[in-house]
């Protein structure tokens, strides 16, 4: 077989994610002639849509990405970057929600009582960080950042936890079903514990989502699946519809406080929501560990724009 | 433990499992219609069908304004009083978003009773609080808006 001379199809979507956004950096623009208006959302559609790829290969969510990306190297105001943030996460869980709810992967009963807890956070997640300065939201998200990469590259998935016994709550509140693999068939009776951890955890997740407009999917899934021990497809999708929910009581803040931009949301929901789609038709020929590895990378130089940024060091 | 699909270890229907389907059919046609709506309204407002709040050609010198700034520099509404300029181009395009943010409202209002109905009290009380969370949150009462 010839060896090709040029990366991967995927990996060069990567590259070509990596170089629009660094074309797009204040720096560039500072030296240059202003750019007429239109160009900012050409490259918005464009970078997102790459983001879009990128996000789906690696299994995490647009916002995680977009955020800390297009805050650090476009001129948009994080406030505008946070509102459009929240909504593109929104608008991915919505849409990929009611084909996960037909399918049985998603599961309402599981998703309500944390979702209701999260809502409840995210509103105050999301006045906080509209009240507090910008440059400590900024060295605040950095952090968040740099841990979200360390959970990405440290954290492990059980693809069907054993829980013996439910506690108490989740007893209570029934969480327990049965589970069919869509591909293969295969059907197991699936449980919960450690239900009021839970809600502790699914506070605190809300709380940040509405703070920095990540999305949640990088918290969820661990927290369904490590700590309540519900199975990972079943945490996955279940995922994608709790977002559906906590990020809608957070887009009110930002709706009422004017930090929705419809020049910097629309083309980045729509670039995204078809990055995804291609991405999606990508996953089978992509090797999940080097796009991990991306990913990671890319959240740690995100992460240490956002850092620098934050404190002063690098405008 | 093997069981097949659709056969619910609490029982032989689950009722929550019922509604899934409920939810997910409104779910879908409030994500179709806010999306459309987004992307039509939005396509309008930059090939300037309705004039919009804020010249397109003066966003540059504002979007990097905190967006308490932004408000005060262009006179943009909060809370609801962007209902007020739906003839602008740019507000237009918040109906979408509106549509999207309330997609969740209406299906669990449309959830709630067909719980109660089949004898989930707790799952209706939950179903119920999450209205009273989400109307909150979009009222403006609690989110800064009017």
């Amino acid at each position: 077989m010839r060896a090709s001379k040029f990366p991967p199809m995927p990996q060069r979507f990567l590259l070509a994610a990596v170089l629009a956004l660094a074309a797009a950096s204040p720096a560039h623009a500072v030296e240059s002639a202003p750019a007429a208006w239109w160009v900012w959302p050409v490259v918005l559609f464009a970078a997102s849509f790459l983001l879009g790829i990128v996000a789906v290969l690696a299994g995490v969510g647009g916002g995680v990405l977009f955020v800390p990306l297009i805050g650090g190297f476009f001129p948009f105001h994080l406030d505008f970057v946070r509102g459009a943030g929240l909504l593109l996460a929104l608008s991915g869980a919505l849409s990929a929600a009611p084909a996960l709810l037909r399918d049985g992967m998603a599961n309402l009963r599981l998703a309500m009582p944390f979702a209701l807890v999260g809502s409840i956070t995210s509103i105050a997640g999301a006045l906080l960080g509209l009240a507090l300065p910008t440059s400590l939201v900024q060295t605040a998200l950095g952090i968040t950042i740099l841990l979200i990469a360390v959970l990405m590259w440290r954290s492990k998935r059980s693809v069907f936890p054993q829980v013996e016994r439910g506690d108490r709550l989740a007893v209570a509140l029934g969480l327990r079903a049965v589970f069919t693999d869509p591909h293969t068939g295969h059907a197991a009776e699936w449980r919960v514990h450690r239900a009021a951890g839970g809600m502790l955890a699914f506070a605190a997740i809300g709380m940040l989502a509405g703070m920095f407009g990540l999305g949640a999917g990088w918290a969820n899934v661990p927290a369904l699946n490590l700590l309540l021990g519900a199975p990972l497809k079943v945490s996955v999708a279940t995922s994608g519809l709790m977002l559906s929910i906590v990020d809608t009581s957070a887009a009110w803040v930002y709706i009422h406080r004017g930090a929705v931009l419809p020049m910097l949301t629309v083309p980045s929901i729509v670039g995204v929501m078809l990055g995804a789609n291609l991405g999606a038709r990508l996953l089978r020929v992509t090797r999940a560990e080097i796009i991990r590895a991306i990913v990671i990378g890319l959240l740690t130089a995100a992460g240490l724009r956002a850092l620098l940024k934050g404190t002063g060091i690098w405008n | 433990m093997e069981l097949n699909r659709g056969q619910p270890a609490a029982g032989p229907a689950d009722p929550v499992e019922q509604v899934q389907k409920t939810y997910a059919d409104w779910l879908e046609a409030g994500a179709r219609l806010g999306l459309a709506l987004l992307v039509v309204t939005f396509l309008a407002y930059v090939f300037d069908v309705w004039e919009p709040h804020v010249p397109i050609e003066h966003l540059p010198q504002l979007w990097s304004l905190p967006a308490h700034e932004f408000r005060a520099a262009t006179g943009g509404p909060e809370g609801w009083d962007w209902l007020r300029l739906l003839g602008r181009g740019d507000y237009l395009t918040y109906v979408g978003v509106a549509v999207l943010s309330l997609a969740s409202i209406v299906c669990f209002l449309r959830i709630a009773p067909a719980l109660l109905a089949r004898g989930e009290r707790l799952y209706a009380a939950i179903a119920l609080a999450q209205i009273a969370v989400l109307v909150l949150a979009a009222s403006g009462a609690i989110t800064g808006g009017h």
